[in-house]
């Protein structure tokens, strides 16, 4: 079981009262994109074994959806952050790296 | 490889049954191969033996990071089951099924195939339409399904309760050679069969990295070594991701855990296998007396093959509104399963977009049913480069918009 906590309301409760909303900080494809992008976008995730960035959402909290930086092997949480952004702050990265040396953002996201 | 039979038994019997061979050589890998099944679960075994049998390719390895049936062939709750929607779940499905019904023969290895009947319980006026017309898709498919009464229900499982509380059972689809199989005898049979034929079984035999030239696919890296290849095929279930990385290409895959339980040991109750998908949980008796129990899956990405325990907790109160009688049991044993779910509940078998790369995935939470279709129409794609039964499964789908749908057909399909 989970504990997290909600960056909106600051509640920390157990992982049933939060509902998971898949990978975060997928990009979508505008216009112009071409067939290839937009299964990508719709359909292919990463699914990373380790240190991994989803949506979550305080369901019967405050309602709000969020961020959470998580490890898939461990259950380890990271941090939460909040949902208006395009990829993890810094103290959200410093924090993994801590715990995950020679971690780096951008090698995860290739 | 000597037959098993009784009079290997009592022949054996004379000599304090110490002289047996090891069911499947253990040879040390080769430096090159006609063809790598990476994953030694029932589905990668299946595509190697069938490999062998029908096509006649027997330089063929499988390469298996831990030890035979070690990741969710050898966690699952065994039930076999055809009654799917779709024409292309159907053939497949229904392939798989029959090819149990003589696997134990064929193999020379007790199997334990028991068609002993599925029965979906109907507990909606939604799922009754829903599996009314499974029913009628399964008459146009050749697959033989049936919707039974509340009491009909009643008559084939004495125990169960159609009153309620919450949700009254309306009727129910019943598969009358639908069942279970003894889920490590077919990860071992498909070995101690494939061996025979020429395949290396190699346990202990982790891949770590794919090679590749401008051509595809050259080969793997092991924790016992480098191998050489021109065909691949990567069958490794909640671990799909992890090989796409190192080759290079995503799927439209995400693993996540499921988990079963089972009881104490009891004396016969129940001899189907009855699933409630409205209040997520399902129950068969093991020939041990256990009661073997299931239900839904987690809904974040998890590799740590644990379940959670609001999981348990859900699962045992459904089964328990279900079967009043089991209320008092003790579970014995819960465990947990990494599982690969695709967004249409649809495996994914197919070629990938690294030339000589092959994969078979997406099994989710219902994929010990299909092994022998599953290794058949894979190793007929490899083989011939394409197969009708396997041929609607191809990665490419996703792009087209050609989804094979049992989402909708069933909330927890095992
Ligand atoms: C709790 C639970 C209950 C289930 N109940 C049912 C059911 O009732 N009916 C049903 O039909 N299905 C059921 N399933 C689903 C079914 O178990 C799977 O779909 C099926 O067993 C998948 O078989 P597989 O051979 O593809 O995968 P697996 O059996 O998982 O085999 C994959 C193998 O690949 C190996 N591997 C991974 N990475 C590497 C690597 N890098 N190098 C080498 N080897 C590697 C793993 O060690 C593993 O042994 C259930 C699953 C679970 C977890
Ligand atoms: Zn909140």
């Amino acid at each position: 079981m989970l504990l997290l906590t909600c960056p909106h309301c600051g509640v920390s409760a157990e992982e049933t009262e939060f509902h998971p909303g898949g990978e975060a900080h997928l990009k979508r494809i505008g216009p112009d994109g071409d067939d290839d992008a937009f299964m990508g976008y719709l359909f292919e995730r990463r699914n990373p074994k380790g240190v991994h960035f989803e949506r979550w959402r305080h369901a019967f909290g405050c309602g709000k959806w969020f961020h959470l930086a998580r490890c898939t092997v461990t259950l380890e949480v990271f941090g939460a952050y909040r949902a208006d952004v395009h990829a993890p702050p810094a103290e959200i990265v410093e924090r993994i790296q801590a715990r995950r040396p020679g971690w780096t953002p951008e090698g995860e996201d290739a | 490889m000597a037959r098993y039979s009784v009079f290997a038994i009592a022949r054996h019997a004379a000599s304090w049954h110490q002289g047996w061979e090891k069911a499947w050589r253990s040879p040390e890998p080769k430096s090159e191969y006609d063809a790598i099944v990476i994953g030694g679960g029932g589905h990668g075994l299946a595509t190697a033996y069938y490999l062998a049998k029908n096509h006649g390719i027997r330089n063929v390895a499988v390469l298996e990071k831990s030890w035979l049936g070690g990741g969710n062939t050898g966690r699952n709750t065994t039930i076999i089951r055809s009654n799917y929607l779709r024409d292309p779940s159907a053939a497949i499905y229904e392939l798989a099924r029959g090819l149990y019904e003589t696997l134990s023969q064929e193999l020379n290895f007790n199997i334990m195939f028991s068609p002993r009947g599925v029965l979906m319980l109907a507990q909606t006026e939604h799922e009754l339409r829903a599996y009314k017309r499974t029913e009628s898709a399964n008459r146009a498919q050749g697959i033989a399904t049936e919707i039974v009464s509340p009491e009909r229900c009643r008559e084939i499982v004495p125990i169960l309760n159609v009153a309620g509380p919450r949700y009254p059972v309306l009727g129910g689809l019943w598969q009358a050679r639908g069942g279970t199989a003894r889920h490590d005898a077919v990860a071992w049979g498909y070995a101690r069969a494939a061996s025979d034929l020429g395949v290396d079984i190699i346990q202990g035999c982790e891949v770590t990295g794919i090679d590749r030239d401008a051509n595809g696919v050259t080969g793997v890296q092991t924790t016992r070594g480098p191998i050489r290849t021109r065909k691949l095929c990567i069958v490794v279930a909640g671990h799909s991701g992890v090989l796409a990385e190192m080759a290079g290409f995503r799927l439209p895959v995400e693993s996540v855990a499921l988990q079963a339980l089972v009881s104490e040991p009891i004396k016969p109750v129940i001899d189907c296998v009855v699933m409630a998908n409205t209040v997520h949980g399902y129950m068969s008796q093991s020939d041990k007396g256990e009661l073997v129990i299931g239900g839904g899956a987690d809904g974040f990405n998890n590799y740590t093959q644990r379940g959670s325990f609001q999981h348990v907790e859900e699962t045992v109160r459904a089964l328990v509104e279900t079967f009043p009688i089991i209320s008092r049991l003790r579970m014995l044993r819960q465990w947990g399963g990494i599982v690969d779910m695709t967004g249409d509940r649809s495996p994914i078998i197919g070629p990938t977009p690294v030339p000589g790369i092959w994969i078979n995935c997406g099994w989710g939470t219902g994929g010990f049913k299909a092994i022998p279709g599953s290794g058949w129409a894979t190793a007929a794609m490899i083989a011939n480069g394409e197969d009708p039964v396997a041929g609607p499964f191809g990665l490419e789908r996703f792009r087209e918009g050609r989804m094979i749908d049992e989402s909708v057909a069933a909330a927890v399909a095992h």
